[in-house]
């Protein structure tokens, strides 16, 4: 094990669970301007409190500490088996330290492993690129929010649904209707048009990484985007489903190529406690910056 | 203009509240969550009296050891998963507040009606927050079988903020603004009757 890896996975995992990316404190902050009634504001308020609280106290700002995905971005030659291996030592540290829950159950017998490590947990993806440093992203995306995270399979004749942007904008916003308060709004969606079924949910939660401010590199991705952000938000679901004008914070699509007999929309619905942060570091686990 | 509650949660305190008004709460609470409720539903015995008391579906995060309990963040879990069990609950045992987040659904909303108990939302994701409210851990039930996250912890809280979102009058806000928003959606996607 090395120990400067530990360290810089420890404060990610820290920076993740306990402090909210500013953007995401940002967006909250200006939809309190937004929202009139008293239950919204106060919903809103309370949010942004707690999160400052749990930046001062180093506490989880949710206590669903979701499942925790790593993102590797390494280098030609660099050794993911070690790096996973650094990962599951990291998270059983963190575990131990209060910053995330025992949050892992064998799936049959609802048994508690208390560390938080087990078969496929975390989850770490690897991508190697032509790269001299690593840069690993972690997103903790609690149960909530994957309970109502869906996948549509397009045309779909109940919502009048076809194979074109119109179709895929139905889906979402057919999508946040079903989460109502369950994901615990305003939340943001990761959305993935095309892949197959397993990738269109990788690829969707990959998008819950994208700062908030930032627009597809597609111009009718980023339209559609925005789009489905504003007629979203004329719901009028409201921080935590309890009406109002703040239903989403952001909307992120991406598009990857599909078999022709598929043409899927999924997607991964992030809570309000968007938990992304990550770090650039040396291949020896040296931290350069954190990132998000 | 908000509602002061104190444990034990009488029937006087608790039916005159309506769906909007905000709370808080004061006194004991019973953390519960899928395991709890399953249990309880299944015919198995609570070890404590739940009469006039409140479940908070909640997973706390807890460190320490039974000398000393620290609730480090407890916010509410969706509470809509222990629909299945939830009436029966209420019926049986005499709760008289839940707490959770998202609402819950027709069964719930009948059986508050008609036994006399309220539902109320408190801020999911708000878990520091809601943990400088738990003024002490008084107990916990069922730890090594169904692990701390499932346990039934006993909380001793302290001005504990929540809304009467679901009333002993039959009125949920949670089915109000499904009906409304699903009006602005069949307007969104131009298929308004």
């Amino acid at each position: 094990m090395s120990e400067l890896w530990t360290q810089t996975l420890l404060e990610l995992i820290r920076r993740t669970s306990c402090d909210l990316p500013t953007d995401v404190e940002q967006a909250l902050r200006k939809s309190l301007e937004a929202e009139t009634s008293d239950t919204a504001r106060a919903t809103l308020t309370a949010m942004l409190e707690n999160v400052a609280l749990a930046r001062d106290r180093e506490a989880p700002i949710c206590q669903d500490t979701g499942t925790p995905t790593f993102s590797w971005h390494i280098p030609r030659g660099a050794d993911a088996m070690a790096l996973e291996k650094q990962a599951r030592t990291a998270i059983a540290e963190a575990t131990r330290r209060g910053w995330l829950r025992r949050n892992t159950l064998e799936a049959l017998s609802g048994k508690s492993q208390d560390d938080n490590v087990a078969e496929g947990t975390p989850v770490c993806h690897f991508v190697q690129e032509d790269r001299e440093d690593v840069v690993v992203w972690l997103l903790q995306k609690g149960g909530g929010s994957e309970n109502v995270s869906t996948q549509y399979s397009l045309p779909d004749a109940s919502l009048n649904a076809g194979r074109d942007l119109e179709g895929v904008r139905a889906c979402l916003l057919d999508a946040v209707w079903k989460a109502q308060g369950h994901g615990c709004a305003p939340g943001v969606l990761g959305v993935c048009v095309g892949s197959d079924r397993a990738g269109g949910f990788t690829v969707a939660k990959e998008q819950l990484l994208r700062p908030l401010d930032d627009r597809a590199a597609e111009p009718e991705l980023a339209v559609l985007e925005e789009r489905v952000l504003r007629d979203a938000n004329k719901l009028g679901i409201g921080p935590m489903g309890l009406s109002g004008a703040t239903t989403l914070l952001g909307v992120k699509i991406a598009a990857r190529p599909r078999v022709p007999a598929s043409f899927f929309v999924t997607v991964a619905y992030m809570c309000w406690a968007c938990r992304r942060r990550g770090v650039r570091a040396q291949t020896d686990g040296k931290m350069i910056e954190f990132l998000g | 203009m908000t509602f002061s509650l104190t444990y034990p949660f009488t029937e006087e305190q608790v039916i005159p509240l309506t769906a909007g008004t905000m709370v808080t709460l004061d006194g004991l609470v019973f953390t519960g969550r899928d395991r709890l409720h399953k249990f309880l539903h299944d015919g198995g015995k609570s070890p404590v009296n739940l009469r006039d008391g409140a479940i908070y579906h909640c997973g706390p995060v807890v460190i320490g050891d039974e000398r000393r309990w620290h609730v480090v963040a407890a916010g509410p879990t969706t509470s809509s998963r222990e629909e299945p069990y939830m009436a029966a609950i209420i019926e049986r045992h005499g709760v008289r507040v839940i707490i959770g987040k998202g609402g819950m659904g027709a069964a719930t909303r009948e059986a508050c009606q008609k036994f006399g108990c309220v539902y109320l939302q408190a801020v999911g994701g708000a878990a520091v927050a809601i943990a400088q409210c738990i003024t002490a851990v008084r107990g916990v039930h069922f730890l090594q079988e169904f692990g701390a996250t499932e346990a039934m912890w006993e909380l001793n809280v302290k001005g504990f903020e929540a809304v009467v979102t679901m009333d002993a009058f039959g009125r949920s806000l949670h089915d109000e603004v499904a009906d409304a928003s699903r009006q602005e959606l069949d307007k969104l996607l131009g298929r308004e009757k």
